[in-house]
């Protein structure tokens, strides 16, 4: 895999900054130069969270991405604002349980994964961030599944390790997906 | 090496300093700075050192003051409009000849302006951080582990010089997480600050630390003194880091957050054969003048790339005493640049597109 560059959008709370920060830690596990940048400020509160990781084999230069080669969108203003940003050839992944507009561009690959009610279904509400990384996972094959635990084990802090298990299977289910 | 672990640039910062020997902490809380403070509240009881929130910047860089004055490494951390309230206290202790550490997590200016990442306090810092005739030295690190890595040597030039150090970070450095290797805890040794105000138990005279001399001309002997001592740090201390410069036609001067998103510029620019490259100031004060002078004879045109209004580009002027053009692009107001402007700034100054 050569360098990946990754944006992550949805509301605030639904995770997007801690899948952000699982991917970076898989990543570094993998050996790469990382980055993660979040928005922060009042836009965050409420509002739409977005998260930037990059990935590479160099040193990273700029750490905001805005030319994805993925786009992870979880609410519709997401979609909508970053849609066209997404470099040709790219991946857009969308939370189908949530958006239902369907992506115009033909010159990227769209994944839609009900992923809020898959999650829900199976028990693990509020995880669809973790069933869409998994899907993420499978599409690109950002980094090995070994290296994606330790990213996940690394971004829960040991006070909160009983959460392990249940993203690790929310992870599960968006790969089998 | 110690493992690396992916850290935010302002909670880095702030375990380097505590790495560093530091364990005063003033401060006041602003965005997008906060994490600095909020993570040594956590920590400082903890390893017995003292976390204090003034009730203002104004307080808590007179409390820096006073920690300084009594000889222990003592920081504070703030944003912009925190610097500007500071001022006052900045100049004090720069007047008095006590070493600090201050870091401004910058953010959109003038006024309350922004809260997202600039560049726009370089004169501040550089130039005109109080009244008076004085200087801090000035780092300005580009990554989260270059934070980390400057914070020991900014200390301990301080301690050095007797004078304040800053470090000029942003809102983009400060929010974002990259892996970071933390240095091994260092001893400081205290004692060795034979003027600090620290108690001595009538075992010898007295030290006095001030900033307020009535007579003109035991002033202007002391600012001399200083200014001796700032051109031995011009000579010794300037530091920057050149990326593809050698063989340049076009360099960029940038620093910090900028820096990043020029290096990505001028990779994607090399690839097409153009001679571009990079001088990064790692300290603003002193300019590195002597490095870009030396790239001076073999460079057609210097631009400085900053999120400012190009607050830097008179500097460059002076270091290649105006043997070059030195064009400007920049953003500002918390606007980061992206690498294709900055990408399609250096193919119009090769001459527009081949």
């Amino acid at each position: 895999m050569s360098d990946l560059n990754i944006l992550l959008a949805g509301f605030g709370g639904q995770g997007i900054l801690f899948t952000g920060k699982v991917i970076a830690y898989a990543g570094m596990m993998e050996g790469k130069e990382v980055s993660w940048l979040p928005s922060y400020g009042p836009e965050m509160r409420g509002g739409t969270a977005n998260c930037s990781v990059c990935l590479s084999d160099t040193i990273i230069g700029s750490p905001l991405v805005t030319t994805p080669d993925v786009l992870i969108a979880m609410n519709l203003p997401s979609l909508e604002k970053f849609e066209n940003e997404v470099v040709p050839g790219g991946l857009i992944i969308v939370d189908s349980s949530i958006i239902t507009k369907k992506v115009e561009r033909d010159d990227v690959k769209v994944v839609y994964i009900d992923a809020s009610n898959i999650a829900e279904n199976n028990g693990f509400k509020g995880a669809a961030n973790m069933v869409i990384l998994g899907r993420m996972f499978k599409e690109t094959g950002f980094c090995s599944a070994e290296n994606l635990d330790k990213g996940l084990q690394k971004s829960i802090p040991p006070k909160k390790a009983a959460l392990i298990d249940n993203n690790r299977k929310a992870i599960a289910l968006g790969i089998e997906s | 090496m110690a493992e690396r672990v992916l850290m935010k640039g302002n909670e880095a910062i702030a375990e380097a300093a505590i790495a560093a020997g530091c364990r005063h902490f003033f401060g006041y809380p602003i965005t997008p700075q906060t994490e600095v403070a909020a993570y040594m509240s956590k920590r400082m009881p903890k390893i017995g050192g003292v976390y204090l929130q003034g009730e203002s910047e104004v307080a808590s860089i007179n409390m820096v003051l006073g920690a300084g004055a009594a000889g222990v490494r003592v920081m504070t951390s703030t944003s912009s409009p925190g610097i500007s309230l500071m001022s006052e206290g900045i100049s004090y202790i720069a007047g008095s000849d006590v070493p600090c550490l201050i870091v401004n997590v910058q953010r959109g200016g003038p006024g309350l302006g922004g809260i997202q990442p600039s560049q726009s306090d370089y004169c501040q810092a550089t130039k005109a951080t109080g009244h008076g005739d004085f200087h801090m030295l000035v780092f300005a690190p580009s990554t989260v582990q270059e934070m980390v890595d400057l914070v020991a040597g900014a200390f301990d030039l301080g301690d050095k010089y007797r004078m304040p150090a800053m470090v000029l970070s942003d809102g983009m450095l400060g929010q974002m997480m990259e892996p970071v290797a933390l240095p091994e805890p260092m001893e400081v040794d205290n004692d060795s600050k034979p003027w600090a105000a620290c108690g001595h138990q009538n075992k010898r005279e007295h030290n006095v630390i001030n900033s307020l001399y009535i007579n003109p001309q035991e002033l202007e002997d002391l600012v001399r003194q200083r200014y001796e001592k700032y051109e031995k740090i011009k000579e010794t201390e300037q530091r920057a880091e050149e990326y593809l410069v050698d063989d340049a036609e076009i360099v960029i001067v940038a620093f910090g957050a900028s820096s990043r998103v020029s290096r990505s510029a001028i990779d994607k620019a090399r690839k097409e054969g153009i001679k571009v490259g990079l001088i990064r100031p790692i300290t603003l004060w002193p300019f590195p003048e002597k490095v870009i002078w030396k790239h001076t004879a073999h460079t057609k045109v210097f631009l400085s790339v900053e999120m400012n209004m190009g607050q830097m580009v008179d500097d460059i002027k002076l270091a290649c005493r105006c043997a070059k053009p030195v064009e400007f692009y920049g953003r500002t107001g918390g606007v980061i640049p992206t690498p294709k402007e900055v990408y399609d700034e250096i193919i119009r100054l090769n001459g527009g597109v081949q």
